[in-house]
């Protein structure tokens, strides 16, 4: 039997359409031959998928007809997990939330950075040099004084008015002052004027930004030497509880400033400095802070922001360091410290009328 | 929403509008769980009829019981077939977000691929057999046309040769169908 023949019988048999005496003899075939009941079972498999296959074509045509129908968009917006309204705000808004921010922190940087805060400055240090420009009433006051002097004929410095003040002294009789350094820091000039109102140019002739001292040396035709300094520098250091005073400029006037030491350690646990309850203000820095003696224990730097009266000052002997590390080649004229004080005896008041002629206001100009 | 019941009969009797009442019913359940499991409508869409055609085929094999929710097993289905395509696409966070309950229907979707791969192979060998072949095979064994039919459709003027050519091209088409 070939074999599209034996399938034509298959086909014929399966379907049912098989005359029944055929049937027969195809049933009795099949038993007798295990090879056609395998390919019976075969063809009806292989047709059966077939026949699947064509429902599963039907069934999806269907199917994507009905799909067709759904409106899926908007479906689809209502069925999406919607997230707290934090994270809705974002997607709708990130690009302007983002500008938003951007623009606050550029905000908070200028601010920062115009008011100094940025620098690692820390703000509840204030240095005491005065900004003269915030001052503008002193400022007219100054002016008017140098006016007057001007008429009064003699020298004066410039008329223009300064940008930084801050308070010096002298070291030696020949024009040397200390102040500090960061009063005079960024100066294209710096004058030095005395009691009496009368300016003489200097040279910064020393900085030690690290003990923040200054050494300027007056070189004006016009200054007269001062003759011997009444105190002296002192080489030790003070003890608690030591009443203390300087003098200064915080103002256009000298101004007397009584207080004690409080602590050998400065601002921040700085060893370099001591400690004090003193009034000082902008004006003060660079001033001398002397004991009951008459001796020179400090310089005047900086006082703390978040507690009224508490001040700092360089100690004494970083001052002597700083003088002794000048290089010599940078001194015109011999700078010798004052070992004697004539002040010791004195009382106060007559301390502070003999220290009139050797404390300056440094008076600082720069573009 | 149709009743349980009234789909298993719909289905068993191919009412298209029983269909339809089916597939627009439980639709926006699937479309929500894939959409919010890092897939898009046309996914959801194709896990769903694949679902449907998972529920028509085990309905018409009468094997279907109605011990669980119909929703809860075509929900069941779309979350295990679109776990399986997460994973095959490596889009799979190791978490899904469910919307619904579900059963464990992991065998049925295993006897559901197996099959879906022995039509999609038939189909490929369909495509390969080409013409008059396809359209023979397709005539007589998928539409249940008589052999006259094709006959005349194919202007054969013998029904011998017509068997013939019927009986050949099955033959390649098996071949084409075991070959892959």
């Amino acid at each position: 039997m070939k074999e599209n023949q034996l399938l034509e019988m298959i086909e014929s048999y399966l379907s049912g359409e098989m005359p029944a005496e055929e049937r027969a003899q195809f049933d009795a075939l099949r038993k007798k031959d295990a090879t056609i009941d395998t390919k019976i079972a075969e063809h009806k498999h292989f047709t059966g998928l077939l026949k699947q296959y064509n429902e599963r074509l039907s069934l999806q045509n269907r199917l994507d007809e009905i799909h067709e129908e759904i409106d899926v968009h908007t479906l689809k917006e209502d069925l999406m997990a919607h997230p707290s309204w934090v994270v809705q705000m974002w997607r709708h808004h990130h690009s302007k939330i983002s500008v938003a921010a951007s623009v606050a922190i550029i905000a908070i940087l200028l601010t920062l950075f115009i008011t100094g805060d940025l620098s690692n400055k820390d703000p509840r240090y204030q240095q005491l040099k005065a900004d003269v420009e915030r001052v503008k009433k002193e400022q007219d006051k100054l002016g008017e004084k140098t006016d007057n002097l001007i008429k009064t004929d003699k020298q004066t410095g410039p008329t223009i008015s300064a940008k930084f003040r801050g308070t010096g002294f002298a070291l030696t009789g020949n024009g040397y002052i200390v102040t500090n350094s960061h009063v005079i820091n960024g100066a294209d000039s710096v004058y030095v004027q005395n009691g009496e109102g009368e300016s003489f140019h200097t040279k910064v002739v020393y900085t030690d930004p690290l003990y923040d001292v200054a050494i300027l040396q007056i070189n004006d035709p016009a200054f007269k030497n001062l003759g011997a300094i009444p105190y002296n520098i002192k080489k030790g250091k003070s003890d608690l509880g030591e009443a203390v005073y300087t003098i200064g400029f915080p103002g256009d006037d000298f101004k007397f400033g009584p207080g004690a030491l409080t602590a050998g350690v400065g601002f921040h646990g700085d060893t370099t400095e001591y400690e004090l309850y003193i009034p000082v203000n902008p004006g003060n820095s660079g001033g001398p802070l002397l004991d009951e003696k008459g001796n020179v224990i400090g310089v005047i730097t900086g006082k703390q922001t978040q507690t009224s009266g508490v001040a700092f000052a360089v100690k004494s002997n970083y001052l002597l360091k700083a003088i002794q590390s000048i290089p010599a080649d940078s001194l015109s004229k011999s700078l010798i410290i004052n070992t004697k004080n004539t002040l010791s005896s004195l009382s106060r008041t007559q301390q502070v009328n003999k220290l009139r002629n050797y404390v300056f206001m440094v008076k600082v100009y720069n573009q | 929403m149709p009743t349980d019941s009234e789909v298993i009969i719909g289905i068993l009797n191919n009412s298209d509008s029983v269909l339809k009442k089916l597939y627009l019913a439980y639709f926006p359940m699937v479309l929500q769980l894939v959409i919010n499991n890092n897939g898009d409508e046309d996914e959801a869409k194709d896990i769903y009829q694949e679902a449907i055609i998972v529920l028509y085929n085990k309905v018409k094999r009468g094997d279907f019981e109605l011990s669980s929710k119909l929703k809860t097993y075509i929900y069941s289905i779309c979350r295990r077939l679109w776990l399986k395509r997460l994973k095959q696409l490596n889009r799979y966070g190791g978490d899904i977000k469910d919307f619904q309950e579900h059963l464990p229907v992991e065998d049925e979707v295993e006897m559901h691929e197996e099959r879906d791969m022995q039509l999609n192979k038939m189909s490929d060998a369909l495509k390969l057999l080409g013409e008059p072949c396809k359209t023979i095979m397709e005539d007589f064994y998928m539409n249940n046309r008589s052999m006259q039919e094709i006959c005349e459709r194919f202007g054969y003027t013998n029904a011998d040769n017509a068997k013939t050519q019927k009986y050949k091209c099955l033959q390649r088409l098996k071949k084409l169908f075991f070959q892959q």
